[in-house]
């Protein structure tokens, strides 16, 4: 019998009172990929971060293709045949691929040879796992998938044979995460030994051969992944049984909230990202704005909020809203009735210094509820935040804890909260759960049904096809600044969205496919800080 | 202007751009690590006034040179041990050394000359004497290439060659040795260079220690070379200038070379056009004097573009989990 590829005995890692990792072993055998799953904060990338070399573990053993393995930094780890690419990627950015790979690895004191040999062996591995990549372009030019692509073939430059890919997926688009999990089988194949830590569960359901689940810094499970099911995994990481799709009632749409006429809007640097859209949206409905990131939607939302000016006609319960001017900011929008969960929350919807029960009353702050005489009633303020985050299950429940200390769901909680007590007549949400964790994303979700169903009008935006196709009553497919069509849910399916959002409407030939693919992999996405935990 | 005058003005141009360019290079190994330095100026008050002191005493002046070197190594070591090993503010940390370097050389040299803070003047072995090239006597009366050739590059002190020479070494250990490699990488990403297995604080001490090195080199040159001893104040900026230029040459080798003769020609211009009558008008010499300190201002608000300066820069680098 072969020897386990990595055996981790009995990791222990205590920060201050935190523990992070309690009593972890496992075993991973070779030529397998292997999941690591749990929510934020379950203390998955610290395993893996003791498994490189950055921390030491208070106890337990590593053992390594069958040996006893100290590693005691990063240098130990590549030795031991360990290569790791990071959610957030350690590349030089104004170097070139080449340059990149041979960072920490290069042959001898000059540059040349350590170059030749690299550009040789790189078209040695494009050729075996199909990693094609320039090796003279600048990684800025690059694409996050490419990028990553560099990091894989960074690893494996430097000999390993066991891969740790941490969050992989958080940056790319359905496409390029779908390239890179034939990049992983064609690593499989090959007889490299991957681990693959994520909080996506159709990402474990679709390559590991075995899957280990965490919970608190705890191993709660691992299973071989064709013996469980995805209900199975959420219940282990959450603690609790949890519903993964949405459950909603059909619509009962009512008046017209918002009209929107050949809305156009032209960015700072003079590119027109929104080229005439026209919507309207009822109160009790949940229209779903779907598209590839970057072509459009964010400038409709921003218009919509008061972030950004246009042209066109906006008009809310039958009053036209300015789109110029000082009618036309933020605060003009709210005291028309628009709430706004904006996409970015740690930069647009948070201040992450600021604590918890100041962020609760951002934007709603010069209401006269919250003042006492001349000054803020920060006591009021205080309480009314403990009481919403009680009731929004915001953990952990501390008002006074700066946002940045909270994770990705938890901050999303708080900001839907403030936008949602507010009783808006429309509410305006983009990437409602962009790096929040399962057990978030069904209470979100259930939040925003809710609004809903109480008769509210909600515009959502998201790049994820799932959501959208669970949560909206209709879809608009956004391409190029424009509306190309709009379905019902029920009457359409991932292939035909895909393609109107590849901008293709007529039936599809063999060739549009390929536009599609392109679509994907030519645009970029920025998930700054995303899943931190 | 005859052909003469303009090898002259060009002569005195090098002579003035060379503490600039070695304070610049300076400051280019210690920025592309990513370490910023704005002590520039204090390291090179100190070497001057060290180097002018040792030379003095010893009557050596090479001893003189290495006592510079030895007192801006000691400033480095400081300004690392703040911005690296105790992360620092590096711009805080400069600050504080150019004030030290300003109040201390003084002080010293009020207690050890009792000269008014300035050293005796240098003769001789004190001094670094100008180099006559290989046949520039000979050449002289060439037309047109000997003057150049006796006036322009023969007749510096060896100090002047080695600052010239630094200028494609420099391009060469930044853009064709591992050493190199890894310098640029840890101030453009530091998380990178962990992550592959090198010490990102290895290498930014290594880049400071050689920033200390040049700025001693350039101190001497000022207190030994270009004038002879030490006074109160001496580099006049000249840090700071340096500085200016790095950011004008957008922290490359040879631009800085350019950059670095371009504000050499206006001190020069400065030096040597005291006084112009404009048809009555005459400007006075404090115009002059000012005018490479207003041009530096103009270039850098106008002309530079953009300059991105290493991306790690100004940054204590902390190991995030």
């Amino acid at each position: 019998m072969t020897a386990p590829a990595i055996q981790l005995k009995g990791i222990s890692k205590a920060f201050g009172p935190v523990q992070a990792n309690k009593d972890i072993s496992i075993s991973v055998m070779p030529g397998t990929i292997h999941g690591i799953i749990g929510e934020n904060g379950a203390g998955k990338s610290t395993l893996m971060s003791i498994l490189y070399g950055f921390y030491k573990a208070d106890r337990g053993e590593i053992w390594i293709k069958g040996n006893k393995t100290q590693i005691p930094d990063s240098q130990a780890a590549i030795a031991a045949g360990i290569g790791m690419v990071f959610q957030h990627f350690k590349l030089v950015e104004n170097f070139t691929v080449l340059e990149n790979i041979i960072l920490g690895a290069e042959d001898g004191r000059l540059l040349r040879p350590s170059l030749a040999k690299a550009r040789k062996e790189l078209a040695h591995l494009a050729k075996e796992y199909e990693l094609n990549i320039d090796p003279d372009a600048l990684i800025e030019n690059l694409s996050v998938g490419h990028q990553q692509r560099v990091e894989i073939l960074k690893a494996l430059y430097r000999q390993a044979d066991i891969l740790i890919l941490d969050e992989p997926t958080g940056v790319l688009t359905p496409a390029e995460a779908d390239q890179l999990f034939r990049i992983l089988d064609r690593l499989r194949e090959e007889g490299k030994t991957i681990i693959l830590i994520t909080h996506k569960l159709r990402e474990i359901m679709d390559i590991t051969n075995t899957v280990s689940v965490m919970r608190r810094g705890e191993m709660t499970a691992t299973v071989k992944t064709a013996e469980t099911s995805p209900e199975h995994l959420a219940e282990l990481m959450v603690g609790r049984k949890v519903l993964l799709r949405v459950d909603k009632k059909p619509a009962t749409p009512g008046q017209t909230v918002l009209e929107v006429e050949n809305l156009r809007v032209t960015d700072d640097k003079g590119v027109e990202r929104l080229k005439g859209i026209s919507l309207s949206l009822k109160a009790g409905e949940i229209l779903g704005i779907a598209g590839v990131a970057g072509n459009g939607q964010s400038e409709l939302l921003e218009v919509l909020g008061g972030f950004a000016n246009g042209v066109g006609t906006i008009r809310m319960n039958g009053q036209e809203l300015p789109l110029t001017g000082k009618g036309s900011n933020g605060q003009a929008r709210r005291d028309a009735g628009i709430a706004h969960v904006p996409e970015d929350r740690q930069r647009e919807g948070l201040i992450m210094e600021y604590s918890a029960w100041e962020n609760s009353v951002f934007g709603y702050h010069h209401d006269p509820a919250f003042q006492k005489g001349m000054l803020m009633d920060n006591a009021g303020i205080l309480d009314k935040a403990q009481e919403q985050m009680d009731r929004f299950d915001v953990r952990p429940p501390h008002p006074k804890l700066a946002a940045k200390n909270f994770s990705g769901g938890n901050q999303q909680k708080i900001v839907v909260a403030r936008e949602i007590e507010r009783n808006p007549d429309l509410l305006l949400i983009g990437q409602p759960t962009r790096g929040v964790d399962i057990g978030a994303i069904e209470f979100i979700h259930q939040q925003i049904v809710q609004l809903r169903d109480q008769g509210k009008a909600i515009l959502l935006v998201s790049v994820e096809l799932d959501e959208i196709m669970s949560l909206s009553d209709r879809i608009a497919v956004m391409f190029d600044g424009h509306i190309m069509g709009e379905r019902v849910p029920s009457q359409t399916d991932e292939k035909e969205l895909g393609l109107l959002m590849a901008g293709i409407t007529q039936e599809p030939t063999a060739e549009d496919w390929q536009v599609v693919d392109q679509q994907f992999a030519l645009q970029e996405e920025e998930h700054e800080g995303e899943n931190n935990g | 202007m005859d052909y003469m005058t303009l090898l002259q003005l060009l002569d005195s141009t090098v002579r003035l751009a060379t503490p600039l360019l070695l304070a610049c290079l300076a400051g280019l190994y210690s920025e592309r690590a990513g370490i910023f330095d704005i002590g520039l100026e204090g390291k090179m008050l100190a070497a001057a006034f060290f180097s002018a002191a040792f030379a003095y005493t010893t009557g050596s002046v090479w001893i003189g040179l290495l006592a510079g070197i030895a007192a801006s190594l000691i400033l480095s070591a400081v300004h690392g041990l703040a911005s690296i090993t105790f992360r620092g503010n590096q711009l805080i940390s400069g600050v504080a050394i150019n004030f030290l370097a300003a109040g201390m050389t003084v002080l010293v040299a009020q207690n050890w000359f009792k000269q008014g803070g300035r050293t005796p003047s240098l003769i001789g072995g004190a001094r670094f004497e100008p180099i006559t090239l290989p046949f520039a006597e000979a050449l002289k009366d060439v037309p047109v290439l000997g003057p150049l050739y006796y006036e322009l590059i023969s007749g510096h002190s060896i100090l002047v060659y080695i600052a010239f020479a630094l200028v494609p070494l420099t391009w060469w250990v930044l853009f064709r040795t591992r050493f190199g490699l890894r310098l640029r990488a840890v101030g453009e990403n530091p998380a990178a260079v962990d992550t592959a297995g090198v010490s990102v604080i290895g290498l930014r001490f290594a880049a400071v220690a050689i920033c200390g090195v040049l700025c001693g080199i350039a101190g001497a040159y000022l207190a030994t070379a270009l004038q002879a001893g030490f006074v109160k104040d001496m580099t006049a900026g000249r840090g700071f200038i340096a500085l200016a230029a790095l950011i004008f040459a957008k922290w490359r080798p040879w631009h800085a070379l350019g950059a670095c003769l371009l504000f050499g020609l206006l001190q020069a211009i400065a030096l040597r056009y005291q006084n112009i009558d404009l048809g009555g008008i005459v400007i006075p010499v404090q115009v002059m004097d000012a005018l490479p300190y207003i041009l530096t201002v103009v270039i850098l608000a106008g002309f530079v573009g953009k300059a991105i300066p290493p991306r790690a820069g100004g940054e204590p680098y902390v190991k995030e989990r």
